[in-house]
């Protein structure tokens, strides 16, 4: 198992929050708005240097999608920023019809994603977000893995023209992307080449697989890991090489298994390579308070649920 | 200005374009459209600076018109290829399989002169502030029109938007309100009552005016150019515009029947007796 070390411990919105800071100095075109979460979007730093390109919404996030996508209409590129949970469902048919069939260039940025988010509760921990936009046609979906890959990202999305839902959250987590690993939408990430099963995991889960990795690895299993940051598209060529050589997965995801980045594997390898599958997601369940390693643990999506998901899907195979 | 009865005369073709669309079809929405003819012939032919030859979605230093009300889509695909947007020609695909020109306005399909789908109410003030917004950016000094019933004001996202046009100075937009009284369940004061509404878009810092005859060109055309009077003055500017619902066809007015349902043959025939062919017919 490949050695991951990490200096420190950091959240991904602060990866989202200097990434659009430095897009304020290269880029004139970029704008941003938000809904009144400009500290919790670490945002501060672009409304300080560019108020003029920087748009306070206020709680109103239907009317933030709108001038979003009216803001392209003589060449901004605009990011919204609000928690994940006010920038989808709460506004999925502005996103629909006024960015996503629109075909607006518009950047959604989304904090605070998925059981992270902690003691706020379910109310605001949505783990439905990816499944509403990945079936929005032409929408990108990305869920970066930590600070670096978020910063990394956020620079990415403003080159790409076209919708893009970019998903991140609360939690300081290790940082561990080198910091120059340059960020290509829809191109898988290979952590750690194995053999014996593969693991694919997004966002806050490629941690806890590492640790999985690690843990397997003493048990004399070789884990192939891999980073799924670009959920749609999806990198099938690098799913479907190394399920040719392992003949099982696990899909880890801090999301519902229903709309996830599972679902979006399994769809892939139905059609194409049927493999066993395991799911390390939550499990048709709103999530509740509690800290975010509390909500992990109980909801099945610490290190030790891969683990177990890696042993039961190696017994599958035939 | 352009020829006052010339333009008079290319809204009665305006007329026989929505009623004919609609008909082929079986479908769509005449009343609304029908009333609009007045507002689209003067924003299109006499107030908006625009180049039907050379449509960009930037749009930049050219005025621009979102449709909120998207479903009034048969006057708005007229007024645009009778401007020269696209061929009148194509007024015969309406509503049919691989048109470009869909039941609701489209940018997906490519058609000139849309800049956002609209259909699902309630979004286009919303998209009208962001282009405003990017025109002030860009140091751009034309204006941003819109036009929305008077139904689709019950959507929240309109008090949103009304709200921060307001907060925000979004003084190059002048928004308009068919104000016909009427949606698709029967009249608006049945439905849910909208109260004094000059008097809700003060109260969020408009400038209002009142033009109590939407369907008299040259009044529609004073009205918009006593708006334009009020852009750059901080506020951003609403017209209140009374219209008739089916304006034109004797048997389309006075009722909310019209509102989403096309004429048979016969009532087509009927219809096309009380609007003569003034242009020629695609």
């Amino acid at each position: 198992m490949k050695k991951y070390t990490f200096t420190e411990k950091k959240d991904t919105r602060s990866g989202f929050g200097a990434g659009l800071s430095e897009l304020g100095k290269t880029n004139p075109n970029v704008v941003a708005l938000c809904a009144d979460l400009t500290g919790s979007l670490k945002m501060d730093a672009f409304q300080k240097d560019h108020p003029e390109r920087f748009f306070q919404i206020g709680i109103a996030e239907a009317n933030m999608m709108g001038i979003a996508a009216g803001l392209t209409i003589g060449g901004k590129i605009p990011f919204t920023g609000t928690f994940a949970n006010f920038s989808t469902g709460r506004v999925y048919d502005q996103i629909r019809q006024s960015i996503a069939y629109s075909g607006k260039n518009v950047k959604i940025c989304a904090s605070h994603a998925g059981l992270t988010l902690g003691e706020d509760g379910a109310t605001h921990q949505i783990l439905e977000d990816i499944g509403l936009m990945k079936m929005l046609p032409h929408m990108v979906v990305i869920n970066p893995c930590d600070y670096n890959q978020t910063k990394a990202a956020t620079i990415a999305i403003a080159e790409y023209d076209g919708p893009v839902y970019l998903r991140f959250g609360r939690p300081t987590i290790p940082n561990f992307t080198p910091a120059d690993q340059k960020f290509e939408i829809g191109k898988a990430v290979m952590l750690n080449e194995g053999t014996d099963v593969t693991i694919i995991a997004t966002g806050h889960l490629v941690w806890k697989a590492i640790e999985a990795g690690e843990a397997l690895a003493a048990k004399g299993i070789s884990a192939e890991i891999i980073n799924i940051h670009t959920i749609k598209p999806l990198d099938t060529d690098a799913i479907l090489k190394s399920i040719l050589k392992t003949k099982c997965v696990v899909t880890a995801e801090e999301h519902q298994m229903n709309g996830g980045l599972g679902d979006s594997v399994a769809q892939f390898l139905s059609r194409n390579h049927p493999t066993p599958q395991e799911f390390v997601a939550v499990n048709d369940s709103f999530g509740e308070s509690g800290t975010p390693d509390e909500l992990m643990k109980k909801y099945g999506l610490d290190s030790v649920d891969i683990v177990k998901a890696v042993e039961k899907v190696i017994s599958r195979k035939k | 200005m352009a020829n006052i009865e010339a333009l008079k005369k290319l809204s009665t073709q305006v007329r026989r374009d929505i009623v004919r669309m609609v008909h082929a079809v079986s479908s769509g929405h005449p009343g609304g459209s029908l009333g609009c003819v007045e507002y689209f012939v003067a924003l299109y032919k006499v107030i908006m600076k625009h180049d039907p030859k050379a449509f960009t979605m930037d749009g930049k230093n050219d005025d621009l018109f979102f449709l909120s009300n998207g479903h009034i889509s048969p006057v708005f695909y007229s007024v645009l290829a009778r401007c020269g947007y696209f061929p009148v020609e194509e007024l015969k695909t309406f509503r049919k399989l691989n048109s470009r020109l869909q039941g609701h306005p489209t940018t997906h399909e490519g058609l000139p002169g849309v800049r956002i789908a609209s259909g699902s109410l309630g979004q286009g003030m919303s998209v009208a502030i962001g282009a405003a917004l990017a025109k002030k950016l860009n140091k751009d000094n034309s204006i941003v029109y819109t036009l929305h019933g008077d139904g689709e004001l019950q959507e929240g996202q309109i008090w949103e938007a009304a709200m921060y046009a307001a907060a925000y100075k979004v003084d190059n937009m002048i928004c308009t309100v068919d104000y016909n009284g009427r949606q698709i369940d029967g009249d608006v004061d049945k439905v849910l009552p909208l109260g004094d509404l000059k008097a809700k878009f003060e109260a969020f810092g408009w400038t209002v005016i009142e033009n109590p005859k939407g369907n008299d060109l040259e009044s529609v055309i004073s009205y918009l150019e006593k708006a334009k009077t009020f852009v750059g003055k901080g506020k951003p500017i609403m017209i209140l515009m009374n219209t008739e619902m089916g304006m034109g066809i004797d048997y389309m007015m006075g009722t909310h029947k019209w509102h989403g349902s096309a004429p048979n043959d016969e009532q087509l025939a009927k219809a096309l007796l009380q609007i003569e062919e003034t242009e020629k017919d695609y």
